[in-house]
């Protein structure tokens, strides 16, 4: 294992080590916490210029509401401003980009893989700098010809743009998975006369699935968190939980309601929540696959 | 794998990057050309019973029917790249001609817009990768110390802040900063100077953007190179301690070069995502004090009637010219690496 076991560690160091590590969790995790916990609470409460104890003992959620915690956050982001419907479209869209991004990867990744041509490398090299494309320049290219072909604020439209935006990263990641899987297992399918697409489909794809299991989250995620492309390219009536949340930075905090955005905000961060919780390790693995292998 | 097979199996990927992302990129290029008509202006009679008065008015009907019929606008040529609110060449010849000493040259530098992203853009860029970088490599030495037992909640805890959608992360943190969030009223009650805040002090604002983008920015740094300290070569280790070498040596000359590889890594895709620095530009509301260049493009894009497709589309022909240049190195390296194999 590592270069020093805990037991041998001199108090000094163990100490140093310790002290930091408790401050970074704390910093990683404060933010979180202290959001959802002030999100039960009303804005007096939890924006209060006197002391932030206020929000912690909730004096005023109690005068106002009766209770130490109150739902009115939720009520309003969800109930009265319709997030329930962004929540919806955000399902739609990051699923469908999640599964067209992995068809296409995973066919455009394993063939990236198997041959041994020039410009092989030379579609990943173009990939390589399409993903450092900022997104938001990308978007002002689209916005006039969406105008024009009229196809401009509906999910499907983002929906593809998402799939091509993910796809030099896709590309990328499930290029070096099938890089490990070994020549031999499809080439020997060869030999017994499958064709390349049988091959593909009996030999590698019951094979490919801890690869595509992690890019997928890495797609699930591009999809989920974007706010560039969702926010520029839905209107108003299909957008996602993300541009939602933008646009309720204008509209609602000049009402008073900020306290609707807090608990919008809490409920777009659950499913990442859970995501990690569930995924912990494949996200880990992906992240270091890429620079491992790539 | 023959060609034919090959692009069987590629084509679908390259038709969906050639489309929305080679295509876009060639028409953000021609747009970046063509501005927003002048107004056309027509002269309007108004007789009223006494006298005539002429005056100008904005021909609507003349206006809409010229968009309708070139829907990008009036050709510019390179004025979109050129004018204030991009190079603002002459506002640069101007300020050198004035003169006064770098600082005053700095600061009317400063009050151009796009100089004003670009500097913040270039100082998010090449502070917060460093940062991060050092942040993470510290977490992952303390993780790798821990007890097995707690290394997973560790390990589950330091990756939520990259997690993090963009936007609803720099929310978060920018309620915190919120006068009447937690720690905005404690830096208030500390520093004893009741108008402190985000929106009033630019220099808070960019320590916030950039501590933020640290925070935001390290799990990467963390994860990656937590996979590279179980993989350093315990026997060069072992030596290492047996000629005599401390803690801090053992790390300065057996891990460090050993992960120097994926740091390379590391920079790289650190680089490229936070030159597109953008969303904590709109969580923080501080486009007051420190804007990007990706804002300046949305900001171009995001009012629904007057989009200025023009400034936009020259912004982002700028920035994309930015990311190559940012690139640059990796792509000779690669380009060598890939002559020499084939030599």
């Amino acid at each position: 294992m590592a270069n020093s076991t805990p037991t041998r560690l001199p108090l000094s160091l163990r100490a140093l080590t310790t002290g930091f590590l408790c401050l970074w969790l704390l910093a990683a995790v404060f933010p979180f916490a202290w959001t959802v916990w002030g999100s039960f609470k009303v804005e007096a409460d939890f924006f209060s210029r006197q002391s932030w104890w206020f929000a912690i003992e909730g004096i005023r959620t109690q005068m106002q509401t009766g209770g130490a915690f109150t739902l009115n956050g939720y009520e309003g982001a969800w109930i009265k401003n319709d997030f329930l419907h962004a929540a919806i479209n955000t399902l739609i869209v990051t699923l469908s980009v999640t599964a067209i991004s992995l068809t296409l990867g995973t066919m455009g990744g394993y063939a990236l893989a198997r041959s041994g041509h020039r410009y092989a490398f030379w579609i990943l090299i173009a990939a390589l700098i399409f993903r450092a494309m900022p997104h938001i320049t990308l978007v002002s290219g689209y916005l006039l010809p969406f105008f024009q072909l009229n196809i401009w604020g509906y999910l499907p439209t983002t929906i593809i743009v998402l799939v091509a935006i993910n796809q030099p990263f896709t590309l990328w990641m499930l290029h070096s998975f099938f890089l490990s899987i070994p020549k031999d297992l499809d080439e020997s399918a060869l030999v017994d006369g499958c064709t390349r697409f049988q091959a593909f489909r009996m030999v590698i794809i019951p094979v490919m699935w801890p690869g595509v299991i992690t890019t997928g989250l890495f797609s699930f995620l591009l999809g989920y968190n974007d706010f560039a492309v969702t926010s520029m390219l839905l209107r108003q009536e299909n957008q996602t939980m993300i541009p939602k949340i933008g646009s309720f930075l204008g509209s609602i905090q000049n009402e008073g309601n900020i306290m609707f955005a807090v608990a919008a905000v809490v409920s777009a961060t659950v499913p990442l929540f859970l995501l990690v919780l569930f995924f912990q390790r494949q996200i880990v693995s992906g992240l270091t696959a890429g620079a491992v292998k790539g | 794998m023959p060609h034919r097979t090959f692009f069987a199996f590629l084509f679908p990927s390259i038709l969906a990057m050639v489309l929305f992302i080679t295509l876009p990129i060639l028409s953000v290029v021609v747009q970046s050309l063509y501005h927003q008509p002048d107004a056309i202006l027509t002269v309007v009679e108004n007789c009223d019973p006494f006298s005539c008065t002429k005056s100008t008015k904005v021909d609507t009907a003349a206006m809409a029917a010229f968009k309708a019929e070139h829907p990008m606008g009036q050709f510019a040529g390179l004025d979109n790249y050129t004018n204030h609110n991009h190079l603002a060449l002459a506002d640069l010849g101007q300020i050198w001609a004035e003169g006064g000493g770098l600082g005053a040259m700095a600061s009317k530098l400063m009050n151009l817009p796009f100089y004003r992203a670009l500097a913040f853009t270039l100082t998010y860029c090449f502070l917060v990768t460093p940062f991060a970088m050092a942040l993470g490599f510290c977490i992952a030495l303390a993780v790798n110390t821990l007890n097995p037992l707690l290394k997973g909640p560790a390990i589950f805890v330091s990756i939520l802040p990259m997690i993090i959608t963009p936007l609803v992360g720099s929310l978060i943190v920018a309620w915190m900063f919120n006068p009447q969030g937690i720690i905005g009223a404690t830096l208030q009650a500390l520093t004893g100077d009741p108008k402190l805040s985000l929106r009033a002090s630019p220099v808070l604002t960019w320590i916030v953007l950039l501590g933020y983008g640290i925070w935001t920015n390290g799990p990467f740094s963390f994860v990656v190179f937590y996979a590279g300290l179980q993989s350093v070569p315990q026997d060069t280790v072992e030596s290492a301690r047996i000629d005599g070498a401390s803690r801090w040596e053992i790390i300065r000359f057996v891990t460090i070069p050993h992960l120097a590889p994926l740091a390379t890594f590391v920079a790289l895709v650190q680089l490229m995502d936070n030159f597109r620095v953008f969303e904590p530009v709109v969580g923080f509301s501080a486009e007051a004090n420190a804007t990007s260049l990706s804002w300046l493009v949305f900001n171009d894009l995001v009012s629904q009637d007057s989009q200025q497709f023009g400034s936009a589309g020259a912004t982002s022909v700028l920035t994309i010219a930015g990311v190559l240049v940012l690139l640059a190195p990796v792509l000779v390296r690669t380009w060598r690496d890939f002559n020499r194999k084939v030599v």
